[in-house]
């Protein structure tokens, strides 16, 4: 991954109004404590390397659910051109976790953001059906228009916010940063980045 | 009027001032979101070409990929029932309904649940049936129908919900923002779901070789109803299927695109069901959900759920063998069609809808899961106008479509009638008991040839008021709308007095001028100005008597193929000799040339139609090529650079081709400052505006023109003859065809 596909990530937050805030492993728990707002619930993060604080609960009931104020998930994914951020369902109840609370966290490692769908669904393919996993792909927060207005919040969460956490020096995910990257990234393509605030409907079904 | 079109028109009024204006609003917003959107992708036109193979090539083997897809889900621990029809689904779906012993079911918003009528199939059973999309909702409390594929509650304004909402729920306090109806909604919603025994959705998308179903939505409902109860009922139409994950990707950068003009609209759900995510009891909830251990049949590997794909034929598999039916397969149900729709800008889908599909595309949805008497109730309205072609994110043709069904609507309906006033005029092939009106359209072309002949008197006799009474009782022409007057003399008499002015040796190119019905016979002036033009480029032209006919677009609007079809074998006998001396043909009327290059593939043998397509171009398009290549301009009028500022309305047809870029680069290249219209349709179509039943939603769809170009005294300029009467009718003064402002001889020069 590279600082340009990066930089439009966080463009096509900017511009969904989703919250973004950048971290190292180190920082992440002190971060993760200044974003979230209590009650809060979460699952266990995959990344081995980064822990929830203990003021997230992470073995929800429904009760603890339905009030909380923050979920906090991992996202598997980050599409630069749209600013989504792709979430794995997991047994744990990622997809309740991230969906009910008003203010959804997302914890992303900056090595998988992609530039745009073509990289996102190919990455996803062996997940839905090699091990017939299930994700959806998030693009701000949740959004109708039926009542003659936007409005933010309608069954989802109403705000977003995404924590990129910076890779270690030791276990990044392909090439070492250096300055050619800013040259070097051809995978960019397609739109641009910004996701129109814009009415809501929602396709057929 | 009739009484028929007294009652059509009546209704139409009716929903122009209820629903009109919130339709507006919404179809118009959606479809500026579209252009914006599509514009900041660089891979459009690529989008589509492969979203439309995946679609040929899935409905092309659809029985093989729905066994794959069976056993992908068998697979996975669901259960897969492939329904024949309505009732063979709701019975399905009610058995395991009340297998679960379920009170209560929670739908996420499916079109295909509306045309099974699966909630009332079980609220017989006494089950409460939810709508948890806040459109659907509103809609389910307010006991409507939905008037949009995507936005079914868009015909509602933020007034009304409110209204509604007050009058049922009595809240403490009145509700009144979109913000608070919002929260209502949500808060009633939340609860009814969390005690829900059974989630219902549809699927936007199913691949056969995973099983999963891809669902798109923006408000979150869909993840509800599908993870909170322990079962899952997705109910698809089988054209859902396609082959495999990686075939996604076209249709997630389309859909929110074509649909509401967002990028991507805020959840693209992939889950490939029974899924991993832990069913929540909300009755128990003090125990750790992901504990929950609720059971039931059928979950394979995961005992806490249960999954049923209910994969719908009614009808679709027969589309699936209908040459002209096979493409609305393809549809992936955006809307586009409908919200760049002029007329359904300014009805919606309650005045264009069959039984459950409305707008665009839903024609071949009527005809080919409910049968033609509901598509031809109101088919009338598709005005053949083409703005939705280039809309399509899988490049449905969606006016040939409804032009098909219209056809055979023709054929099946009346008794056969008498029709004395008309048929003296009808030399087509069409079966008696067609409607009058449509008849008379069709046949222009013959009443055309007649009013030249005995012009002025015929033109004295139309617009006298007996016959105008006449004409409007009984052949259905709106009494408001100026008549066509006809001229004695026709272009192809003048050309034939007058001649060539450019020889042979002199010449830069060789054109044939197609005397097109409408510039033969009324827009004289017109096609006079054309030929002046195009000699002042140097060009040789020639008016053929034997192409003094008719294209077929009269006929094919009013859905008489078999005429259309006889017409354009005519027109091809006598304008491929042409193009085989070397001439080109070029066409003024914009509507006549779409059809000899859009619908000609239909009606003709293929190497005809690209023959002829490739050798025609349409009068500013031809001028524009000249300029590019050399031809001097200066003896233009308006050569100059001394023209003023203009307003043009680019004729529809003429916009789906592509063709607008040229009229404006030629204008701005003689000096003239140009403003185009933002509205995708001036409301007359050729015949539209002439009918009685049409004429006021004909004028209506016209008003964004009016007031865009209303406002200043510049000239009004039109490419199509009923654009250019249609301005006339809006701004009280005429539309002018471009080629008349770059006559060298026009009266004003």
């Amino acid at each position: 991954m590279t600082r340009r596909t990066t930089a439009a990530f966080e463009a096509s937050l900017d511009g969904l109004d989703v919250g973004r805030t950048r971290t190292t492993p180190g920082g992440f728990e002190a971060v993760l404590r200044e974003v979230v707002r209590q009650p809060a619930v979460g699952v266990p993060l995959p990344d081995e390397g980064l822990s929830l604080p203990a003021s997230v609960t992470t073995d929800a009931t429904p009760a603890e659910l339905a009030d909380a104020a923050t979920g906090v998930t991992a996202a598997a994914l980050g599409i630069a051109d749209y600013g989504s951020v792709v979430l794995p369902s997991t047994a744990t109840g990622a997809e309740q976790v991230s969906l009910f609370p008003p203010l959804h966290v997302a914890v992303l490692r900056e090595s998988d953001v992609v530039a745009g769908m073509p990289e996102a669904i190919e990455r996803l393919a062996p997940l839905l059906r090699d091990d017939r996993g299930s994700a959806v792909v998030a693009t701000g927060p949740s959004a109708t228009a039926d009542m003659g207005d936007l409005v933010r919040g309608a069954h989802g969460p109403e705000e977003v916010h995404v924590v990129i956490v910076e890779d270690d020096e030791g276990t990044r995910n392909g090439t070492v940063d250096s300055a050619g990257d800013e040259t070097s990234d051809a995978g960019e393509g397609g739109t641009t980045g910004s996701v129109d605030a814009g009415p809501a409907g929602d396709g057929d079904e | 009027m009739s009484e028929s079109d007294e009652m059509r028109a009546a209704r139409i009024r009716e929903l122009m001032e209820t629903e009109g204006d919130a339709v507006a609003d919404g179809t118009r917003g959606f479809n500026a979101g579209r252009y914006e959107s599509v514009a900041d992708l660089d891979e459009y036109e690529e989008l589509k070409d492969g979203a439309r193979a995946i679609k040929e090539d899935a409905i092309g083997r659809l029985p093989e990929l729905l066994d794959r897809l069976e056993a992908a889900v068998e697979g996975n621990g669901g259960t897969v029932y492939l329904a024949e029809d309505a009732a063979d689904a709701n019975r399905y779906v009610r058995e395991v309904v009340a297998g679960k012993d379920a009170d209560r079911v929670v739908k996420s918003k499916s079109m295909t649940t509306e045309e099974l009528e699966v909630n009332e199939a079980l609220e017989a059973d006494g089950v409460e049936v939810v709508e948890t999309d806040l459109g659907e909702w509103v809609l389910q409390v307010a006991d409507e129908a939905p008037s949009h594929i995507v936005a079914p509650a868009i015909h509602k304004s933020r007034e009304g919900i409110a209204e509604l909402f007050n009058e049922r729920f009595d809240p403490e306090e009145p509700l009144e923002t979109a913000e608070e109806l919002t929260r209502f909604a949500r808060e009633r919603l939340g609860e009814l779901i969390e005690g829900a025994d059974v989630g219902m959705t549809g699927a936007n998308f199913v691949t056969a070789d995973s099983g999963t179903v891809a669902l798109v939505t923006s408000e979150g409902n869909a993840r509800k109803c599908a993870v909170v109860p322990d079962t899952h009922v997705a109910v698809a139409g089988v054209e859902k299927v396609i082959p495999s994950v990686e075939d996604l990707r076209p249709f997630v950068e389309l859909i929110g695109r074509s649909g509401t003009g967002q990028d991507i609209t805020s959840y693209v759900s992939f889950l490939t069901p029974p899924v991993a995510s832990p069913a929540v009891d909300f009755d128990d909830p003090d125990a750790p959900m992901a504990d929950g251990a609720i059971g039931g049949d059928g979950a394979g590997d995961d005992p806490d759920r249960e999954f049923h794909l209910v994969l719908v034929d009614n009808g679709r598999l027969a589309m699936r063998e209908d040459e002209d039916l096979r493409e609305t397969l393809y549809c992936i149900r955006c809307g586009a069609c409908a919200n760049s729709c002029g007329n359904f800008q300014s009805v919606g889908g309650h005045a264009f809808g069959g039984e459950t599909y409305s707008g665009g595309i839903a024609t071949g949805w009527e005809a080919g899961v409910e049968g033609l008497d509901a598509a031809a109730e109101f088919n009338d309205l598709c005005t053949g106008c083409s703005r939705c072609v280039p809309a399509c994110p899988v490049k449905i043709d969606v006016p040939w479509i409804n032009t098909v069904v219209r056809d055979r609507v023709n054929r099946t309906d009346g008794a056969g009638e008498f029709d004395f006033l008309v048929d003296g005029l009808t030399p087509d092939e069409e079966p008696g008991g067609l409607d009058r009106t449509k008849r008379l359209f069709g046949n222009f072309e013959t009443l055309a040839a007649w009013g030249s002949r005995t012009a002025p008197l015929s033109n004295w006799v139309a617009d006298s008021a007996p016959a105008r009474w006449a004409m409007d009782r009984w052949l259905g022409v709106a009494p408001e709308r100026d008549l066509p007057e006809f001229e004695r003399e026709t272009l192809v008499d003048w050309f034939a007095a007058r001649g060539s002015r450019v020889t042979a040796d002199d010449a830069r190119r060789e054109a044939v001028l197609y005397p097109d019905v409408y510039t033969n016979h009324v827009a004289v002036d017109r096609g006079k100005a054309a030929v002046r033009t195009l000699e002042a480029l140097d060009v040789r032209v020639s008016v053929p008597a034997s192409a003094a006919v008719g294209s077929g677009r009269a006929p094919l609007s009013q859905g008489m193929v078999s005429t259309a079809r006889r017409q354009a074998e005519r027109c091809r006998d006598a304008l491929v000799p042409e193009l085989e001396r070397g001439r080109d043909v070029v066409v003024v009327e914009p509507s006549d040339l779409a059809a000899i290059r859009r619908e000609y593939e239909k009606l003709l043998p293929e190497g005809d139609h690209e023959r002829l397509a490739a050798g025609s171009y349409e009068v500013l398009e031809y001028v524009y090529g000249l300029l590019e290549s050399g031809a001097d301009g200066s003896a233009l009028g308006d050569g100059d650079d001394e023209g003023g500022a203009v307003n043009y309305h680019a004729h529809c047809q003429q916009r789906t081709l592509g063709l607008e870029g040229y009229t404006v680069a030629v204008l701005e290249r003689l000096g003239h400052e140009v403003t185009t219209s933002d509205t995708e349709c001036c409301g007359m179509a050729g015949s539209f505006g002439y009918k009685s039943a049409y004429y006021e939603l004909s004028m209506d769809v016209g008003e964004p023109l009016a007031e865009q170009f209303g406002d200043d005294d510049r000239t009004a300029l039109a490419s199509g003859t009923s654009c250019c009467e249609q301005l006339g009718a809006l701004l009280g003064r005429p539309g002018t065809h471009p080629v008349e402002l770059l006559d060298p001889d026009s009266p004003d020069q």
